[in-house]
Protein backbone atom coordinates (compact mmCIF):
# COMPACT_ATOMS: atom_id res chain seq x y z
CA UNK A 1 0.00 0.00 0.00
CA UNK A 2 2.53 2.40 1.45
CA UNK A 3 4.69 1.69 -2.22
CA UNK A 4 1.91 3.37 -4.36
CA UNK A 5 2.04 6.41 -2.52
CA UNK A 6 5.64 7.15 -1.55
CA UNK A 7 6.79 8.22 -5.27
CA UNK A 8 4.44 11.42 -6.18
CA UNK A 9 7.02 12.90 -8.52
CA UNK A 10 5.71 12.63 -12.24
CA UNK A 11 8.19 10.72 -14.68
CA UNK A 12 9.97 13.00 -17.36
CA UNK A 13 7.91 10.85 -20.08
CA UNK A 14 4.81 11.80 -18.68
CA UNK A 15 5.08 15.68 -19.39
CA UNK A 16 5.45 14.46 -23.04
CA UNK A 17 2.60 12.36 -22.94
CA UNK A 18 0.45 15.25 -21.11
CA UNK A 19 1.30 17.24 -24.38
CA UNK A 20 0.69 14.86 -26.74
CA UNK A 21 -2.59 14.29 -24.78
CA UNK A 22 -3.70 18.11 -25.12
CA UNK A 23 -2.72 17.99 -28.73
CA UNK A 24 -5.13 15.04 -29.11
CA UNK A 25 -2.84 12.77 -30.40
CA UNK A 26 -3.92 8.99 -29.73
CA UNK A 27 -0.86 7.28 -28.15
CA UNK A 28 -1.29 3.69 -29.32
CA UNK A 29 0.01 4.04 -32.44
CA UNK A 30 3.60 3.58 -31.95
CA UNK A 31 4.88 0.90 -33.52
CA UNK A 32 9.18 0.84 -33.34
CA UNK A 33 10.26 -1.97 -31.72
CA UNK A 34 12.78 -0.26 -30.74
CA UNK A 35 10.84 1.96 -28.44
CA UNK A 36 8.95 -0.74 -26.63
CA UNK A 37 9.38 0.51 -23.38
CA UNK A 38 8.22 3.48 -24.15
CA UNK A 39 5.37 2.27 -25.91
CA UNK A 40 4.22 0.09 -23.47
CA UNK A 41 4.41 2.09 -20.42
CA UNK A 42 2.62 5.23 -21.84
CA UNK A 43 -0.84 4.26 -21.94
CA UNK A 44 -0.26 3.79 -17.87
CA UNK A 45 0.68 7.22 -17.25
CA UNK A 46 -1.83 8.45 -19.40
CA UNK A 47 -3.86 6.66 -17.05
CA UNK A 48 -3.02 7.85 -14.04
CA UNK A 49 -2.26 11.31 -15.07
CA UNK A 50 -5.52 11.55 -16.84
CA UNK A 51 -7.39 10.15 -13.19
CA UNK A 52 -4.77 12.31 -11.06
CA UNK A 53 -3.90 9.28 -9.44
CA UNK A 54 -0.50 9.34 -7.35
CA UNK A 55 -1.00 5.81 -7.16
CA UNK A 56 1.92 4.69 -9.09
CA UNK A 57 5.89 4.08 -9.16
CA UNK A 58 8.25 4.59 -11.86
CA UNK A 59 9.32 0.91 -10.66
CA UNK A 60 6.23 -0.59 -11.59
CA UNK A 61 6.34 1.30 -14.78
CA UNK A 62 9.75 -0.11 -15.66
CA UNK A 63 8.55 -3.66 -15.19
CA UNK A 64 5.39 -2.53 -16.85
CA UNK A 65 7.79 -1.97 -19.76
CA UNK A 66 9.22 -5.64 -19.37
CA UNK A 67 5.94 -7.39 -18.80
CA UNK A 68 3.90 -6.02 -21.83
CA UNK A 69 6.94 -6.66 -24.48
CA UNK A 70 5.23 -10.28 -25.29
CA UNK A 71 2.37 -8.48 -26.64
CA UNK A 72 4.25 -5.83 -28.68
CA UNK A 73 4.01 -8.13 -31.95
CA UNK A 74 0.71 -8.28 -31.97
CA UNK A 75 -0.11 -5.14 -30.75
CA UNK A 76 -0.46 -3.87 -34.50
CA UNK A 77 -3.50 -5.55 -34.46
CA UNK A 78 -5.54 -2.39 -33.16
CA UNK A 79 -2.95 0.13 -32.83
CA UNK A 80 -3.96 1.15 -36.10
CA UNK A 81 -7.63 1.38 -34.76
CA UNK A 82 -8.79 3.55 -31.92
CA UNK A 83 -10.69 2.75 -29.56
CA UNK A 84 -13.41 4.47 -27.65
CA UNK A 85 -12.71 5.93 -23.99
CA UNK A 86 -15.49 5.15 -21.51
CA UNK A 87 -17.38 7.54 -20.62
CA UNK A 88 -17.10 9.51 -17.29
CA UNK A 89 -19.98 8.42 -14.96
CA UNK A 90 -21.20 5.59 -17.16
CA UNK A 91 -22.26 2.16 -15.95
CA UNK A 92 -19.26 1.03 -17.28
CA UNK A 93 -16.33 3.18 -15.37
CA UNK A 94 -15.87 3.69 -11.87
CA UNK A 95 -13.67 6.29 -9.87
CA UNK A 96 -11.82 3.64 -8.06
CA UNK A 97 -8.14 3.61 -8.09
CA UNK A 98 -7.02 1.65 -10.73
CA UNK A 99 -4.74 -1.40 -10.03
CA UNK A 100 -1.22 -0.55 -11.22
CA UNK A 101 0.02 -2.44 -14.62
CA UNK A 102 2.68 -4.17 -12.70
CA UNK A 103 0.00 -5.72 -10.85
CA UNK A 104 -2.22 -6.53 -13.27
CA UNK A 105 0.14 -8.39 -15.68
CA UNK A 106 2.27 -9.97 -12.52
CA UNK A 107 -0.38 -12.18 -10.27
CA UNK A 108 -2.70 -14.53 -12.14
CA UNK A 109 -4.76 -17.52 -11.62
CA UNK A 110 -4.03 -18.81 -15.27
CA UNK A 111 -3.04 -22.86 -14.26
CA UNK A 112 -2.49 -23.43 -18.42
CA UNK A 113 1.12 -21.95 -17.10
CA UNK A 114 1.57 -23.00 -13.36
CA UNK A 115 -0.64 -22.89 -10.09
CA UNK A 116 1.76 -19.78 -8.36
CA UNK A 117 0.40 -16.12 -9.01
CA UNK A 118 3.43 -15.48 -10.92
CA UNK A 119 4.07 -18.44 -12.80
CA UNK A 120 1.40 -17.12 -15.96
CA UNK A 121 4.01 -13.74 -16.32
CA UNK A 122 7.04 -16.24 -16.37
CA UNK A 123 5.82 -19.08 -18.52
CA UNK A 124 2.93 -17.18 -20.91
CA UNK A 125 5.95 -16.63 -23.60
CA UNK A 126 5.48 -19.75 -25.26
CA UNK A 127 1.92 -19.07 -25.92
CA UNK A 128 1.15 -17.61 -29.66
CA UNK A 129 -1.79 -15.62 -29.53
CA UNK A 130 -1.28 -14.77 -33.15
CA UNK A 131 -2.30 -16.08 -35.90
CA UNK A 132 -5.28 -17.46 -33.66
CA UNK A 133 -8.58 -18.76 -34.78
CA UNK A 134 -11.63 -18.47 -33.22
CA UNK A 135 -14.99 -20.86 -34.16
CA UNK A 136 -18.37 -20.11 -32.84
CA UNK A 137 -20.72 -23.07 -33.44
CA UNK A 138 -23.63 -24.87 -31.67
CA UNK A 139 -27.08 -23.67 -31.82
CA UNK A 140 -26.70 -20.89 -34.58
CA UNK A 141 -27.74 -20.15 -37.62
CA UNK A 142 -25.15 -19.72 -39.41
CA UNK A 143 -21.69 -21.37 -37.75
CA UNK A 144 -18.69 -19.45 -38.41
CA UNK A 145 -14.71 -19.36 -37.87
CA UNK A 146 -12.49 -16.48 -38.00
CA UNK A 147 -9.28 -15.47 -37.72
CA UNK A 148 -9.01 -13.22 -34.28
CA UNK A 149 -7.82 -10.35 -35.98
CA UNK A 150 -10.42 -10.14 -38.94
CA UNK A 151 -12.84 -10.73 -35.77
CA UNK A 152 -11.49 -7.57 -34.23
CA UNK A 153 -11.55 -5.47 -37.79
CA UNK A 154 -15.20 -5.98 -37.59
CA UNK A 155 -15.88 -4.74 -33.76
CA UNK A 156 -16.10 -1.70 -32.44
CA UNK A 157 -13.47 -1.30 -29.27
CA UNK A 158 -14.52 0.40 -26.47
CA UNK A 159 -12.76 0.70 -23.03
CA UNK A 160 -14.65 -0.62 -19.74
CA UNK A 161 -13.20 -0.04 -16.01
CA UNK A 162 -14.32 -3.06 -14.25
CA UNK A 163 -14.00 -4.79 -10.48
CA UNK A 164 -12.70 -8.13 -10.92
CA UNK A 165 -13.25 -10.29 -7.50
CA UNK A 166 -11.32 -13.16 -7.39
CA UNK A 167 -12.92 -16.22 -5.35
CA UNK A 168 -9.64 -16.65 -3.30
CA UNK A 169 -10.92 -12.98 -2.01
CA UNK A 170 -9.04 -10.26 -3.82
CA UNK A 171 -9.79 -7.64 -5.63
CA UNK A 172 -8.50 -5.66 -8.74
CA UNK A 173 -9.76 -2.72 -11.08
CA UNK A 174 -8.83 -2.80 -14.85
CA UNK A 175 -9.53 -0.69 -17.70
CA UNK A 176 -10.05 -3.33 -20.58
CA UNK A 177 -10.50 -2.69 -24.18
CA UNK A 178 -13.08 -4.94 -26.26
CA UNK A 179 -16.17 -5.05 -27.14
CA UNK A 180 -19.69 -6.60 -25.93
CA UNK A 181 -20.06 -10.33 -25.90
CA UNK A 182 -23.63 -9.27 -27.33
CA UNK A 183 -22.23 -8.26 -30.39
CA UNK A 184 -21.30 -11.42 -30.95
CA UNK A 185 -24.55 -13.19 -30.00
CA UNK A 186 -26.35 -10.61 -32.22
CA UNK A 187 -23.72 -11.25 -35.50
CA UNK A 188 -23.70 -15.71 -35.02
CA UNK A 189 -28.03 -15.60 -34.66
CA UNK A 190 -28.87 -18.11 -32.03
CA UNK A 191 -31.63 -20.19 -33.06
CA UNK A 192 -34.37 -20.78 -30.57
CA UNK A 193 -32.70 -23.56 -28.99
CA UNK A 194 -29.66 -21.56 -28.12
CA UNK A 195 -30.30 -21.40 -23.84
CA UNK A 196 -26.36 -21.45 -22.72
CA UNK A 197 -23.48 -20.27 -24.08
CA UNK A 198 -20.07 -22.38 -23.68
CA UNK A 199 -16.53 -20.85 -24.43
CA UNK A 200 -13.08 -23.26 -24.24
CA UNK A 201 -9.64 -22.20 -23.49
CA UNK A 202 -6.81 -23.20 -26.56
CA UNK A 203 -5.80 -27.28 -25.46
CA UNK A 204 -2.23 -27.10 -26.66
CA UNK A 205 0.27 -28.36 -23.78
CA UNK A 206 3.50 -27.07 -25.85
CA UNK A 207 1.62 -23.34 -25.95
CA UNK A 208 0.62 -23.98 -22.41
CA UNK A 209 3.09 -26.25 -20.31
CA UNK A 210 0.59 -26.47 -16.97
CA UNK A 211 -1.72 -28.32 -19.35
CA UNK A 212 1.33 -31.16 -19.23
CA UNK A 213 0.02 -31.67 -15.37
CA UNK A 214 -3.81 -32.92 -14.94
CA UNK A 215 -4.32 -30.41 -12.20
CA UNK A 216 -8.08 -29.81 -14.02
CA UNK A 217 -9.64 -31.14 -16.39
CA UNK A 218 -8.34 -29.39 -19.53
CA UNK A 219 -8.95 -27.99 -21.89
CA UNK A 220 -10.59 -24.89 -19.65
CA UNK A 221 -14.58 -24.64 -19.94
CA UNK A 222 -16.78 -21.82 -19.08
CA UNK A 223 -20.48 -20.88 -19.44
CA UNK A 224 -23.51 -18.23 -19.26
CA UNK A 225 -26.90 -18.54 -19.36
CA UNK A 226 -27.30 -16.65 -22.58
CA UNK A 227 -29.78 -13.81 -21.02
CA UNK A 228 -26.93 -13.48 -18.86
CA UNK A 229 -24.24 -13.56 -21.62
CA UNK A 230 -26.40 -10.64 -24.00
CA UNK A 231 -26.53 -8.58 -20.76
CA UNK A 232 -24.53 -5.19 -21.47
CA UNK A 233 -21.80 -5.97 -19.02
CA UNK A 234 -20.71 -9.26 -20.28
CA UNK A 235 -17.49 -8.09 -22.39
CA UNK A 236 -15.13 -9.55 -24.95
CA UNK A 237 -11.49 -8.21 -24.19
CA UNK A 238 -9.11 -7.94 -26.29
CA UNK A 239 -6.25 -5.78 -24.40
CA UNK A 240 -6.24 -3.46 -21.05
CA UNK A 241 -4.50 -0.62 -20.12
CA UNK A 242 -4.32 0.36 -23.95
CA UNK A 243 -2.57 -2.22 -24.86
CA UNK A 244 -2.98 -5.69 -26.08
CA UNK A 245 -3.71 -8.33 -23.54
CA UNK A 246 -0.80 -9.74 -22.85
CA UNK A 247 -0.51 -13.08 -22.61
CA UNK A 248 -0.96 -14.21 -18.50
CA UNK A 249 -4.14 -11.80 -18.95
CA UNK A 250 -5.17 -14.00 -21.43
CA UNK A 251 -4.05 -13.26 -24.92
CA UNK A 252 -6.00 -12.99 -27.52
CA UNK A 253 -9.32 -12.43 -26.33
CA UNK A 254 -11.21 -13.36 -22.83
CA UNK A 255 -14.38 -13.02 -21.31
CA UNK A 256 -14.69 -9.91 -18.57
CA UNK A 257 -18.09 -11.21 -16.79
CA UNK A 258 -17.38 -8.26 -13.99
CA UNK A 259 -20.20 -9.48 -11.54
CA UNK A 260 -19.12 -13.39 -11.56
CA UNK A 261 -15.84 -14.62 -9.65
CA UNK A 262 -12.53 -14.16 -11.33
CA UNK A 263 -12.54 -17.69 -13.37
CA UNK A 264 -15.90 -17.46 -14.74
CA UNK A 265 -13.93 -14.65 -17.34
CA UNK A 266 -12.29 -18.13 -19.59
CA UNK A 267 -9.08 -16.55 -21.17
CA UNK A 268 -7.73 -17.60 -24.85
CA UNK A 269 -10.73 -18.66 -25.72
CA UNK A 270 -10.62 -20.60 -28.97
CA UNK A 271 -14.36 -21.53 -29.45
CA UNK A 272 -17.66 -20.17 -28.57
CA UNK A 273 -20.27 -22.65 -28.90
CA UNK A 274 -24.31 -22.32 -28.16
CA UNK A 275 -26.28 -25.17 -26.42
CA UNK A 276 -29.42 -26.00 -25.11
CA UNK A 277 -27.91 -27.52 -21.92
CA UNK A 278 -26.11 -26.03 -19.25
CA UNK A 279 -22.36 -26.44 -20.40
CA UNK A 280 -19.63 -28.09 -18.22
CA UNK A 281 -17.61 -25.92 -16.74
CA UNK A 282 -13.81 -26.71 -15.54
CA UNK A 283 -13.98 -25.36 -11.76
CA UNK A 284 -17.71 -26.36 -11.46
CA UNK A 285 -16.87 -30.33 -12.32
CA UNK A 286 -13.71 -30.01 -9.74
CA UNK A 287 -15.49 -28.70 -6.93
CA UNK A 288 -19.42 -28.77 -7.51
CA UNK A 289 -20.01 -27.89 -3.80
CA UNK A 290 -17.05 -25.29 -4.08
CA UNK A 291 -17.59 -23.25 -7.73
CA UNK A 292 -21.36 -22.96 -8.79
CA UNK A 293 -22.20 -22.85 -12.26
CA UNK A 294 -23.30 -19.30 -11.85
CA UNK A 295 -20.61 -18.02 -9.26
CA UNK A 296 -22.06 -14.69 -9.07
CA UNK A 297 -20.35 -12.51 -6.51
CA UNK A 298 -22.15 -12.45 -3.09
CA UNK A 299 -20.97 -12.00 -0.17
CA UNK A 300 -23.85 -13.94 1.62
CA UNK A 301 -22.67 -17.19 0.37
CA UNK A 302 -19.75 -17.98 1.76
CA UNK A 303 -16.92 -20.48 -0.50
CA UNK A 304 -17.00 -23.67 1.67
CA UNK A 305 -13.12 -23.15 2.84
CA UNK A 306 -13.27 -19.28 3.08
CA UNK A 307 -15.69 -16.31 3.79
CA UNK A 308 -17.19 -14.01 0.80
CA UNK A 309 -18.01 -11.25 2.68
CA UNK A 310 -14.79 -9.12 2.42
CA UNK A 311 -11.80 -8.85 -0.03
CA UNK A 312 -8.17 -7.90 -0.26
CA UNK A 313 -8.21 -5.04 -2.86
CA UNK A 314 -4.43 -5.62 -4.52
CA UNK A 315 -2.63 -2.59 -3.25
CA UNK A 316 -4.14 -1.95 -0.18
CA UNK A 317 -3.16 -4.19 3.23
CA UNK A 318 -6.44 -4.40 4.89
CA UNK A 319 -9.54 -5.90 3.39
CA UNK A 320 -12.83 -3.92 2.16
CA UNK A 321 -16.33 -5.41 2.05
CA UNK A 322 -17.49 -7.17 -0.58
CA UNK A 323 -20.44 -5.85 -2.80
CA UNK A 324 -23.48 -8.07 -3.71
CA UNK A 325 -22.81 -8.54 -7.55
CA UNK A 326 -19.07 -7.13 -7.12
CA UNK A 327 -22.02 -3.60 -7.19
CA UNK A 328 -22.97 -4.10 -10.69
CA UNK A 329 -26.52 -4.53 -9.14
CA UNK A 330 -28.14 -3.88 -12.88
CA UNK A 331 -27.82 -7.16 -13.26
CA UNK A 332 -29.81 -8.40 -10.08
CA UNK A 333 -32.78 -8.70 -12.29
CA UNK A 334 -31.22 -12.04 -14.54
CA UNK A 335 -31.60 -14.07 -11.54
CA UNK A 336 -35.54 -12.59 -9.67
CA UNK A 337 -37.19 -15.84 -8.21
CA UNK A 338 -33.94 -17.53 -8.26
CA UNK A 339 -32.42 -18.63 -4.79
CA UNK A 340 -29.08 -17.44 -4.91
CA UNK A 341 -27.93 -19.82 -2.28
CA UNK A 342 -28.32 -22.80 -3.57
CA UNK A 343 -27.37 -21.70 -6.83
CA UNK A 344 -24.28 -20.38 -5.70
CA UNK B 1 43.64 -17.80 19.25
CA UNK B 2 42.42 -19.09 22.47
CA UNK B 3 40.71 -22.18 22.22
CA UNK B 4 36.80 -22.38 23.06
CA UNK B 5 35.58 -24.32 25.80
CA UNK B 6 32.67 -27.34 24.64
CA UNK B 7 30.18 -24.54 26.27
CA UNK B 8 31.33 -21.56 24.07
CA UNK B 9 31.30 -23.55 20.70
CA UNK B 10 27.37 -25.01 21.19
CA UNK B 11 27.29 -21.18 21.94
CA UNK B 12 28.55 -20.38 19.17
CA UNK B 13 26.77 -23.17 17.07
CA UNK B 14 23.31 -22.52 18.26
CA UNK B 15 24.06 -18.48 17.37
CA UNK B 16 24.77 -19.18 13.89
CA UNK B 17 21.78 -22.12 13.90
CA UNK B 18 19.70 -19.17 14.99
CA UNK B 19 20.70 -16.73 12.46
CA UNK B 20 20.26 -18.98 9.24
CA UNK B 21 16.88 -20.07 10.63
CA UNK B 22 16.05 -16.45 10.67
CA UNK B 23 16.87 -15.58 7.31
CA UNK B 24 13.10 -16.28 5.99
CA UNK B 25 11.86 -13.20 7.98
CA UNK B 26 14.90 -11.07 7.07
CA UNK B 27 13.95 -11.98 3.54
CA UNK B 28 10.42 -10.90 4.22
CA UNK B 29 11.65 -8.00 5.98
CA UNK B 30 14.04 -7.03 3.30
CA UNK B 31 11.34 -7.79 -0.23
CA UNK B 32 8.81 -5.48 1.88
CA UNK B 33 11.39 -2.50 1.95
CA UNK B 34 12.30 -3.44 -1.65
CA UNK B 35 8.69 -3.53 -2.29
CA UNK B 36 9.59 -7.09 -4.07
CA UNK B 37 6.63 -9.18 -1.99
CA UNK B 38 4.90 -8.73 -5.18
CA UNK B 39 1.06 -7.58 -5.61
CA UNK B 40 -0.53 -9.21 -2.78
CA UNK B 41 2.49 -8.77 -0.15
CA UNK B 42 0.23 -10.07 3.35
CA UNK B 43 -0.57 -13.02 1.34
CA UNK B 44 2.68 -13.06 0.57
CA UNK B 45 3.78 -12.96 4.11
CA UNK B 46 1.13 -15.32 5.10
CA UNK B 47 2.93 -18.12 2.91
CA UNK B 48 6.24 -17.46 3.67
CA UNK B 49 5.84 -17.36 6.98
CA UNK B 50 3.89 -20.59 6.86
CA UNK B 51 6.10 -22.42 4.83
CA UNK B 52 8.62 -21.57 7.29
CA UNK B 53 7.07 -22.92 9.97
CA UNK B 54 6.31 -26.48 8.54
CA UNK B 55 9.65 -27.16 7.26
CA UNK B 56 11.53 -25.85 10.35
CA UNK B 57 9.27 -27.75 12.58
CA UNK B 58 9.58 -31.21 9.89
CA UNK B 59 13.46 -30.27 10.48
CA UNK B 60 13.31 -30.70 14.23
CA UNK B 61 11.25 -34.16 13.90
CA UNK B 62 14.15 -35.27 11.41
CA UNK B 63 16.87 -34.76 14.36
CA UNK B 64 16.81 -38.66 15.76
CA UNK B 65 16.90 -39.83 12.63
CA UNK B 66 19.40 -37.55 11.20
CA UNK B 67 21.43 -38.30 14.81
CA UNK B 68 21.25 -42.45 14.15
CA UNK B 69 22.04 -42.48 10.33
CA UNK B 70 23.74 -39.79 9.83
CA UNK B 71 26.15 -40.35 13.45
CA UNK B 72 25.62 -37.26 13.77
CA UNK B 73 25.04 -37.43 17.85
CA UNK B 74 24.75 -33.77 19.07
CA UNK B 75 22.31 -33.10 16.49
CA UNK B 76 20.58 -33.22 19.28
CA UNK B 77 21.60 -29.99 21.06
CA UNK B 78 19.76 -27.69 18.42
CA UNK B 79 16.74 -29.55 18.65
CA UNK B 80 14.92 -27.55 21.23
CA UNK B 81 16.05 -24.08 18.69
CA UNK B 82 14.32 -25.40 16.11
CA UNK B 83 11.03 -26.47 18.05
CA UNK B 84 10.73 -22.79 19.22
CA UNK B 85 11.84 -21.36 15.91
CA UNK B 86 8.96 -23.61 14.28
CA UNK B 87 6.79 -21.80 16.99
CA UNK B 88 8.10 -18.48 16.37
CA UNK B 89 7.06 -18.25 12.49
CA UNK B 90 4.04 -20.61 13.32
CA UNK B 91 3.20 -17.40 15.72
CA UNK B 92 3.96 -14.79 13.11
CA UNK B 93 2.19 -16.66 10.50
CA UNK B 94 -1.41 -16.52 13.08
CA UNK B 95 -0.41 -13.01 13.92
CA UNK B 96 -0.43 -11.72 10.41
CA UNK B 97 -3.68 -13.30 9.27
CA UNK B 98 -4.94 -12.23 12.77
CA UNK B 99 -4.13 -8.33 11.72
CA UNK B 100 -4.21 -8.49 8.54
CA UNK B 101 -7.17 -10.56 7.66
CA UNK B 102 -9.34 -10.16 10.99
CA UNK B 103 -8.02 -6.69 11.88
CA UNK B 104 -7.92 -8.24 15.21
CA UNK B 105 -11.44 -8.92 16.22
CA UNK B 106 -11.16 -12.08 18.10
CA UNK B 107 -14.54 -12.35 17.41
CA UNK B 108 -14.41 -12.82 13.84
CA UNK B 109 -11.07 -14.73 14.46
CA UNK B 110 -13.06 -17.08 17.06
CA UNK B 111 -15.95 -17.71 14.44
CA UNK B 112 -13.48 -18.30 10.84
CA UNK B 113 -11.18 -20.67 13.12
CA UNK B 114 -14.45 -22.89 14.21
CA UNK B 115 -15.78 -22.81 10.47
CA UNK B 116 -13.63 -23.29 8.09
CA UNK B 117 -11.72 -26.43 9.03
CA UNK B 118 -8.30 -25.93 7.42
CA UNK B 119 -7.98 -23.00 9.74
CA UNK B 120 -9.29 -25.25 12.53
CA UNK B 121 -6.31 -27.56 11.52
CA UNK B 122 -3.41 -24.90 11.74
CA UNK B 123 -4.70 -23.42 15.02
CA UNK B 124 -5.10 -26.31 16.66
CA UNK B 125 -1.26 -27.24 15.44
CA UNK B 126 -0.30 -23.92 17.07
CA UNK B 127 -2.42 -24.52 20.30
CA UNK B 128 -0.28 -27.86 20.68
CA UNK B 129 2.83 -26.43 20.02
CA UNK B 130 2.13 -23.92 22.63
CA UNK B 131 2.57 -25.90 26.34
CA UNK B 132 5.47 -27.36 24.62
CA UNK B 133 7.39 -24.22 23.74
CA UNK B 134 6.33 -23.05 27.69
CA UNK B 135 8.03 -26.43 28.78
CA UNK B 136 11.03 -26.18 26.69
CA UNK B 137 13.53 -24.44 29.28
CA UNK B 138 15.59 -26.66 31.75
CA UNK B 139 14.11 -26.15 34.40
CA UNK B 140 10.12 -27.41 33.12
CA UNK B 141 11.92 -30.32 32.04
CA UNK B 142 13.30 -30.61 35.34
CA UNK B 143 9.89 -29.86 37.33
CA UNK B 144 8.16 -31.99 35.20
CA UNK B 145 11.05 -35.05 35.39
CA UNK B 146 12.38 -36.59 32.44
CA UNK B 147 9.43 -39.27 31.25
CA UNK B 148 6.77 -37.04 31.60
CA UNK B 149 7.78 -34.90 29.41
CA UNK B 150 8.88 -36.62 26.84
CA UNK B 151 5.24 -38.01 26.77
CA UNK B 152 3.58 -34.60 26.39
CA UNK B 153 6.61 -33.70 24.26
CA UNK B 154 5.00 -36.43 21.57
CA UNK B 155 2.53 -34.12 21.04
CA UNK B 156 4.36 -32.55 18.20
CA UNK B 157 3.41 -35.24 16.02
CA UNK B 158 0.43 -34.18 16.40
CA UNK B 159 0.93 -30.74 15.13
CA UNK B 160 2.70 -31.98 12.22
CA UNK B 161 0.25 -33.50 10.94
CA UNK B 162 -2.35 -30.79 11.40
CA UNK B 163 -0.23 -28.53 10.03
CA UNK B 164 0.82 -30.61 6.77
CA UNK B 165 -4.10 -30.96 6.36
CA UNK B 166 -4.03 -27.13 6.87
CA UNK B 167 -1.57 -26.70 4.38
CA UNK B 168 -3.88 -29.89 1.99
CA UNK B 169 -7.16 -28.42 2.95
CA UNK B 170 -6.38 -24.73 1.73
CA UNK B 171 -5.28 -25.72 -1.65
CA UNK B 172 -7.24 -25.40 -4.57
CA UNK B 173 -5.85 -27.78 -7.16
CA UNK B 174 -2.06 -28.66 -6.86
CA UNK B 175 -1.49 -30.63 -4.00
CA UNK B 176 2.07 -31.34 -4.99
CA UNK B 177 3.91 -29.52 -2.10
CA UNK B 178 1.86 -30.20 0.85
CA UNK B 179 2.13 -33.70 -0.87
CA UNK B 180 5.88 -33.50 -0.54
CA UNK B 181 5.58 -32.50 3.62
CA UNK B 182 3.24 -35.28 3.80
CA UNK B 183 5.68 -37.83 2.31
CA UNK B 184 8.51 -36.26 4.57
CA UNK B 185 6.44 -36.92 7.32
CA UNK B 186 5.64 -40.33 6.55
CA UNK B 187 9.02 -41.02 6.20
CA UNK B 188 9.81 -39.48 9.57
CA UNK B 189 7.09 -41.69 11.04
CA UNK B 190 8.49 -44.75 8.82
CA UNK B 191 11.98 -44.12 10.58
CA UNK B 192 10.35 -44.07 14.27
CA UNK B 193 8.63 -47.11 13.41
CA UNK B 194 11.58 -48.99 12.17
CA UNK B 195 12.94 -48.57 15.17
CA UNK B 196 10.72 -49.11 17.74
CA UNK B 197 9.72 -52.61 15.68
CA UNK B 198 13.48 -53.22 16.23
CA UNK B 199 13.77 -52.50 19.96
CA UNK B 200 10.90 -54.08 20.52
CA UNK B 201 12.93 -57.58 18.81
CA UNK B 202 15.96 -57.27 20.74
CA UNK B 203 13.80 -56.56 24.50
CA UNK B 204 12.26 -60.18 22.95
CA UNK B 205 15.99 -62.19 23.07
Amino acid sequence: MLKYLKCRDVPHSSLRMHKALMEGTMLIKIIDPTAAREHEVTPQALYLDRRRLMASTARSMIAAGATGISGLMSSMAFAAKAYEKVPKGSPFDTNEALTPLKDVTSYNNFYEFGTDKGDPKINSGSLKPRPWKITVDGEVEKPTSFDIDDFIKTKKLEERIYRLRCVEAWSMVIPWIGFPLADVIKAARPNSKAKFVAFTTLLDPAQMPGQKSKILDWPYTEGLRLDEASHPLAFLAVGLYGDTLPNQSGAPLRLVVPWKYGFKSIKSIVKITFTSTQPKTTWNVMGPDEYGFYSNVNPNVDHPRWSQGKERRIGELFKRKTMMFNGYDQVASLYTGLDLKKNF
Amino acid sequence: MKKLSARQQLHLEKSVLLLVLMLPLARIIFDYFQDSLGANPVEAMTHRTGDAALQILLLSLAVSPIQRYFRFRRAILFRRLLGLTAFFYGLLHFSIYLVFDQELSFGDTFADVAKRPYITMGFSSLVIMLPLAITSTDKMIKRLGGPKWRRLHKAVYAAAVLAVIHYWWLVKANITIPAIYGGCLALLFASRMIRQTRNLSRKNY
